[in-house]
């Protein structure tokens, strides 16, 4: 089995050594090299000059929230989906999968619409005579922007950590006298800690780097970091630049994957 | 009251989800372009989406570069599943830990070097380099979907099999194959999902030319949005909404769901 | 018999559709050892869960102590449970399981760090505190679960199948150990099995239950001496189970010979159902016998011999420490005191169990 093995295992392995950690080597070589190939820390150090430090702090803060607002939404969700019965399980799954397959920037968008002060939702608010909402163009509305694309990635490790507890477990709290409250805090949350790792990961990450949902939800008026790092390979063309703004969000990246490793060593906290 | 409060709960998350979903529908009816106000009911825009040669060429690329990446990374994560276990513990460790890369990376950073590296082989961009791009984000996908059915199997009917006189290669399509067979589907679907809704890696692998629907509405954004594209989401919708409905109330997949 | 702890009032409940306690009737007194016993299906979990509060009966009620507890919830019953699969809490240590139910009583430091000993002491797991769940084997996990349960000092434990994971060893060993602790505690056990041996080694009572019905009640001598009908009689033990006629009181007509026996007031010339244990079958020579057969088949069960004669239409179970060959001719003898009689069964609940091989 084993000279079969090598046989088998040497297409992923060459394919992830080409194509995950080559490409990874190459965002360290430009973000360590300037534009005649000498070794700077510039690129990385950049990230303390007033526009760059801003977009950052700006990131972190709004991913930050909407994971905590993702979690605090999906917990509950998850809790009550994960005591449905099992034959719904599949049925489930596919209803937060769905809007997924609705194009994401599309989805966006349609919050624009929604968000719109002439949009749907000021149309219903008037019509009974409630005040108008304003959050359009504001972080307000990037946040919700990303809660809505983010939440079924919290709900689902969520949901799968809870259902794995074994009614039991629960029942046997109660039986040794613990009301509902106690057992949720001493029992249910510290066994759906994979879950929740793995949700924060699968929020967290995505909203701090993206720079598509800033755009369509914030009128362009705040910068992210990820509209940064986009804009030094589209427009200006500084990769190194890029590069070493890239290195920094690693670092946040990088903590994450280790935090994960810690908390969550058996991957039970898996989106499927 | 608890059960109540419970399917308020359920019903308001649902519908915040769908929200926008029924905006998008909405208008691919509204006679009017602007978003804003309501001009009368009209079929046009789906007419003018058949007739509209840049969206449908988009809308070929995203599903062919869909289903074959997804096709080819479903192999390959197979295999590599397959060999994995077969492997002693440490490098396993390692090459799971690598797989993890590209889930756990952001988009941004994934597209970027990927980029960074088709410019340093001398790839002209293009269909190819999307493809080997989701191609590359959807192997870890298939590895995360077949893993935990390769631990659940049963040795022993492999067992059995070789044991009634099969070969391993026979016992394995025979035995273990069908095992992970549910696996392998999921893992199949989440790669094609994944890959139908990418914009940012597409859009760094992507160059001039070629375009996928994400990067399409991206395009136009500037611009404002052609209705046609809200009928185009509306039919793909609609049509992904009833296979599923469909496969729901088939029985084989009840039995499966049970 | 000690005062009655605990009534189950006309008990019933179904799932989906399917009635699995019917207007079910308990009485469990202090101190007892108390077996729920029956096959898969029976009710006898439910009825458990019940008792613990996981379930509640769509009809009846449940009193305690002469109060009603039927609506009270799991958290405020003084009865602990040991579930089938222990149910450990897998993120926490042994100590802090055991101090579960003890620190939500609020009880001091030092007193549930002397409990916790104590209980360990009681489990032969000394020294255990600091382990975690996974790390111990399925006896010890059973034993903690166990601990934790009683060191709450309930009136009432109750075990769902508690040894059902465990090798025959260790259940032997584990079962010792229970009544040992129930002598000790002095609390009430109720205790829910399909195992009979289990049943009958532990139990002060065994209550036999098939789909969802009380078959009978008894001490564990009664129920295998004289069960009440075919279906007690088949589930405990090995037993031959012969159609006969009473004639009259302490006469029965068993395959048309006549046969002396000790019970009485079943009537005359009614058709009814005989139980005689295979060990109380006595093979001797043809002509000493009341009925005559031939052996058809002979294993070595290391305790006995078990063989099966054929004698007037009817294939005997005969346990015996000595050998007769197949084929051999022999008699049968029966001691009256050794012929149970019991009433045809008037339900489906009451026959036998037949499986089909």
């Amino acid at each position: 089995m084993t000279s079969k093995n090598k046989w088998l295992s040497t297409p992923y392995i060459v394919w992830s050594v080409v194509f995950i950690i080559v490409p990874l080597g190459m965002i360290l070589y430009y973000g360590l090299t300037d534009t005649t190939g000498a070794f700077t820390l510039d690129n990385i150090t950049a990230i303390a000059s007033a526009g760059h430090a801003k977009a950052l702090r700006v990131s972190l803060l709004l991913s930050l929230v909407s994971t905590l607002v993702c979690f605090l939404l999906a917990y509950p969700l998850a809790m009550i989906l994960a005591r449905v019965q099992v034959k719904r399980h599949n049925f489930i799954i596919l209803i937060f999968i769905l809007p997924m397959w609705m194009n994401f920037l599309l989805r966006t968008l349609a919050w624009q619409t929604l968000l719109e002060k002439n949009g749907v939702i000021n149309h219903v608010l008037s019509f009974l005579h409630l005040p108008a909402l304003k959050i359009i163009n504001t972080p307000a509305a990037i946040i919700l922007g990303m809660v809505y694309n983010f939440l079924p990635f919290m709900v689902l490790p969520l949901y799968n950590a809870l259902a794995k507890i074994d009614i039991n477990v629960i029942n046997a709290a109660h039986d040794l006298g613990a009301n509902n409250l106690y057992t949720f805090v001493r029992i249910i949350l510290p066994l759906s800690i994979p879950g929740i790792i793995s949700g924060i990961t699968m929020v967290f990450i995505p909203a701090l780097t993206t720079f598509v949902i800033s755009a369509l939800l914030g009128g362009g008026k705040l910068l992210l970091i990820g509209d940064v790092i986009e804009q030094e390979f589209t427009r200006t063309s500084n990769w190194h630049l890029g590069s070493g703004l890239s290195m920094v969000l690693m670092i946040f990246i990088l903590i994450n994957m280790v935090l994960s490793a810690v908390f969550d060593k058996d991957g039970e906290g898996s989106m499927l | 009251m608890k059960t109540i409060a419970k399917r308020i709960y359920i019903a308001l998350i649902i519908l915040f989800l769908y929200a926008p979903i029924g905006i998008l529908m909405v208008l691919s009816f509204n006679e009017s372009k602007t978003r804003a106000k309501w001009g009368g009911f009209t079929f046009k825009w789906y007419i003018e989406l058949f007739q509209n040669e840049e969206i449908l060429r988009a809308l070929f690329n995203t599903l062919l570069i869909a289903l074959v990446s997804s096709l080819i990374a479903t192999v390959i994560g197979t295999v590599a599943c397959i060999a994995m276990t077969g492997m002693k513990r440490r490098a396993k460790s390692i090459l799971m830990g690598i797989t993890n890369i590209p889930m756990l990376n952001a988009d941004i950073v994934t597209g970027i070097s990927l980029m960074l590296l088709y410019i340093s082989l001398g790839i002209r961009f293009g269909m190819g380099t999307i493809l080997l791009s989701h191609i590359t984000f959807n192997i870890p996908y298939v590895i995360l979907s077949v893993m935990p059915r390769m631990r659940q199997l049963n040795v022993s009917t492999y067992e059995a099999a070789l044991d009634l006189g099969s070969s391993p290669v026979y016992a394995f399509f025979k035995v273990v194959f069908p095992d992970l067979l549910p696996g392998i589907l999921s893992g199949f679907l989440m790669a094609f999902t994944m890959s139908l809704d990418d914009f940012i890696i597409t859009h760094f692998t992507k160059g001039v030319g070629v375009d996928t629907l994400s990067t399409k509405i991206y395009t136009e954004i500037k611009k404002g949005i052609k209705p046609e594209m809200y009928a185009l989401s509306t039919l793909i919708f609609v049509t992904v909404l009833t296979l599923l409905v469909l496969i729901n109330l088939s029985p084989a997949d009840k039995k499966k769901a049970e | 018999m000690n005062k009655e702890l605990i009534q189950l009032i006309d008990i019933s409940k179904s799932f989906d559709g399917q009635m699995v306690l019917d207007e079910l009737n308990l009485n469990i007194h202090e101190n007892e050892f108390v077996t729920l016993l029956g096959p898969s299906g029976c009710g006898k979990t439910t009825t458990l869960r019940i008792l613990g509060g996981f379930t509640s009966p769509d009809k009846g009620r449940v009193v305690f102590d002469g109060r009603d507890i039927t609506q009270i919830p799991p958290n405020k019953r003084p009865l602990n449970t040991v579930f089938q699969k222990y149910a450990l809490f897998t993120h926490m240590t042994i100590a802090e399981n055991i101090a579960f139910g003890l620190k939500i009583k609020k009880k001091s430091k030092s007193y549930i760090d002397d409990k916790i000993r104590y209980a360990l002491k009681l489990v032969n797991l000394d020294g255990y505190e600091n382990r975690m769940p996974d790390s111990l084997s399925g006896g010890q996990q059973q034993r903690i679960a166990i601990a934790r349960a009683i060191v709450n000092e309930p009136e009432v434990l109750l075990l769902d199948e508690p040894l059902g994971a465990l090798d025959l060893k260790l259940r032997q060993e584990m079962q010792y150990e229970l009544i040992r602790m129930k002598n000790e505690l002095g609390i009430t056990f109720v205790y829910v099995t399909h195992d009979q041996e289990e049943a009958l080694t532990m139990s002060d009572t065994i209550v036999v239950m098939n789909q969802g019905y009380i078959q009978q009640i008894g001490s564990p001598e009664s129920i295998y001496n004289e069960p009440e009908n075919a279906f007690v009689a088949d589930f405990i033990g090995d037993s031959n189970i012969i159609p006969a006629t009473m004639i009259e009181d302490k006469l029965v007509s068993i395959l048309g010979t006549r046969f002396a026996c000790v019970d009485t007031g079943f009537g005359t010339n009614r058709p009814v159902d005989v139980v005689i244990r295979p060990e109380d079958v006595i093979l001797v020579e043809p002509a000493e016998g009341t009925i005559q057969g031939v052996v058809s088949h002979l294993i070595f069960k290391g305790v006995h011999y078990e063989m099966e004669v054929q004698a007037c239409g009817f294939e005997w179970l005969v346990h015996s420490t000595t050998l007769f060959p197949v084929g051999k001719e022999v008699g049968i003898r029966v001691d009256p005191f050794n012929i149970q009689i019991m009433n045809k069964p008037e339900s489906e609940d009451e026959e036998a169990v037949i499986i089909d091989i």
